[in-house]
């Protein structure tokens, strides 16, 4: 079989099985693709002799019969990931030189479930961006250009690594992480499918945290079908993390009926934002189309706090990463700076962190240091959280009206310019999750996935926001979706 | 709401990071624009909402008061950038 690495999930699952193909074939398709993509930077640590072990095992595995959802199938795991033994970054200088002794839970239940490692995928540092460019590896290369222009474009952010990974077939599949946007924004850039389940439903035992309340990982895939097989691997209670759920994990593949006859559909009218390009809206109103030929009732919603989501974003964002980063000290693990004589440990930390951080975690670290200290605390931190409360309600409403999904773009934009943002206000570049961060602060679970082209020839996303818990709907719908939009476009190989 | 220069550098000084005092019109005119952007929540009327502090309604699980882990003390200082006879090193805390 020719090119391996082009296969999703689901397509080098059954080969496996058949005995068409081997894990030792398929990992060394990847590997190739991989030695090949280096002008991409999407693979920051590479885990070869890892991953020829592992394909090996997964050989034996399905020739005794025994194999399991993603036996031999080769991924990249998100850098945000602790892995054992394999240099775990989260794409940060300050972590520099860190091999975990443990594995995250997440990770482990993808090895227990057969699955190869290939290498650490490039993000923006500690998650916090929407373009990759704020990477201590420097930032990853969307393999999509503009029809008739070679300008580098951002893959997104903060999962750009795995979207860049996944759409220039270096790997089958890629995990990734999402606490405002971080999987489904990167997705929608690069003509991938990306969900971002229910919080609670994977582990983040093991993840790099960010915002303890908002991250959750999740699959980033080639098709709907993989990401359902991706996620019910990765899903499932885990002791080690407090807030993981002690829910059964569904079949989520065999719930793949892409039957929405009868199901109510939800179109949030604040979520036409002034100013949005006419291609993304002529992309949902297709989209719209689609669903209700696929025998769904489109019914008009309102989710009226959406204006507020992204201000109490980051509020809530940047206060817990500044709680969950005073962890980084030049004391346990990582970078400690070089010391003047008579420093103190005062001194210690602040050297250490300010060469450790890169700009925007700083100023993150830093805001959310303000928002919390004594006398903002109840003007911003309270009252972001009320405003959570009040977003969240306004999602129970709409399905407790009776709508079982929401439709809605994924992104405001198509993929722009590596570069073009870096002298614009942080601001501007926060716009980027504005249809996102809501089904974060709302603890919901979204997904993304390809369904048309910008005039310049790039991938366009949609996005379905589900009911909590309900990723086996959210699922089938999406898959609804793909099968009517039939996006199968690829981008041409420059690189 | 506006921030100086004073107030940047106290925050910094919080945060633990080292900040030039040349950064610090930069870095406040930063804080204005994202607390620019944030002060909208002020629009919202919050009158009676409980600050949500679980998204998802859930009640911590209980477990034994036994020792489950323990025993790692090299696993735990194979990172540490300085580390001595068993304990993490730093420099001098107390004069």
């Amino acid at each position: 079989m020719a090119d391996l690495n082009k296969l999703g999930l689901a397509d080098a699952r059954d080969a496996l099985r058949k005995g068409d193909v081997s894990s030792v074939e398929l990992t060394n398709a990847c590997l190739s693709a991989i030695e090949g993509a280096g002008a991409l930077n999407a693979f920051v640590h590479h885990t070869a002799d890892l991953a020829a072990d592992q394909a090996k095992a997964a050989d034996a595995r399905i020739k005794a019969g025994d194999a399991p959802a993603m036996c031999g199938l080769p991924i990249g795991i998100k850098d945000l990931f602790c892995t054992k033994g394999v240099p775990s970054q989260a794409g940060s200088r300050i972590l520099q030189g860190f091999l975990p002794e443990y594995e995250s839970t997440v990770s482990q239940n993808l090895f227990d479930a057969g699955a190869v490692m290939l290498g650490k995928l490039n993000m923006d540092e500690f998650a916090m961006g929407s373009s990759n460019e704020t990477s201590v590896y420097g930032n990853a290369v969307n393999p999509w250009r503009r029809a008739g222009d070679d300008a580098q474009l951002t893959p997104g952010g903060s999962s750009g690594g795995s979207a860049a990974a996944v759409a220039a077939d270096l790997c089958l599949a890629a995990t990734g992480t999402d606490t405002g946007g971080s999987i489904r924004q990167p997705a929608a850039f690069t003509g991938t499918v990306g969900i971002k389940p229910t919080y609670g439903r994977c582990s983040r035992w093991g993840v790099v945290a960010f915002a303890s309340s908002l991250d959750q990982a999740g699959p980033m895939t080639k098709t709907v079908r993989d990401a359902a097989i991706m996620l019910g691997a990765m899903a499932g209670y885990d002791a080690k993390d407090s807030t993981s759920a002690d829910l059964a994990v569904p079949d989520f593949e065999a719930a793949l009926t892409g039957d929405i006859r009868g199901k109510k559909i939800g179109i949030p009218r604040e979520y036409r934002m002034d100013g949005m390009p006419e291609e993304i809206e002529k992309l949902w109103q297709d989209g719209i189309a689609m669903m209700r030929d696929a025998g769904a009732e489109i019914v008009d919603i309102s989710l009226p706090h959406t204006k507020y989501a992204l201000p109490a974003y980051y509020v809530i964002a940047p206060a817990e990463a500044s709680s969950n980063l005073a962890r980084y000290d030049g004391v346990r693990y990582g970078h400690r700076a070089t010391l003047d004589q008579g420093d103190g440990i005062t001194e210690m930390y602040e050297k250490t962190r300010a060469e450790g951080f890169g700009p925007e975690v700083q100023r993150r670290v830093m805001v959310g240091t303000y928002v919390l200290s004594a006398g903002f605390y109840d003007a911003y931190y309270n009252r972001a959280r009320k405003v959570r409360t009040l977003i969240k309600k306004d999602f129970e409403d709409a399905f407790a009206a009776g709508v079982d999904s929401i439709l809605t773009p994924a992104t405001p934009s198509a993929a722009f310019g590596l570069g073009e943002m870096t002298d614009a206000d942080p601001v501007a570049m926060y716009l980027n999750d504005v249809f996102t961060v809501t089904v974060n602060l709302a603890g919901l679970p979204g997904i993304a996935l390809p369904t048309g082209t910008s005039t310049t020839g790039l991938p366009l996303g949609l996005q379905l926001i589900g009911r909590p818990w309900e990723e086996a709907d959210l699922l089938s719908t999406a898959y609804a979706l793909e099968k009517a939009a039939g996006f199968v476009a690829k981008p041409d190989k420059w690189w | 709401m506006s921030i100086d220069e004073t107030t940047a550098a106290r925050v910094a000084k919080l945060a633990r990071i080292k900040v030039e005092p040349d950064a610090l019109p930069a870095l406040a005119q930063e804080f204005n624009n994202i607390l620019g952007f944030i002060e909208q929540l002020n629009e919202v009327d919050v009158e009676g909402v409980e600050p949500m502090t679980s998204v998802t309604p859930q009640v911590l699980k209980r477990r034994d008061d036994v020792v489950r882990d323990g025993g790692q003390q090299a696993k735990i200082l194979a990172n540490a950038p300085d580390a001595r006879e068993g304990f993490f090193a730093v420099p001098k805390v107390v004069e």
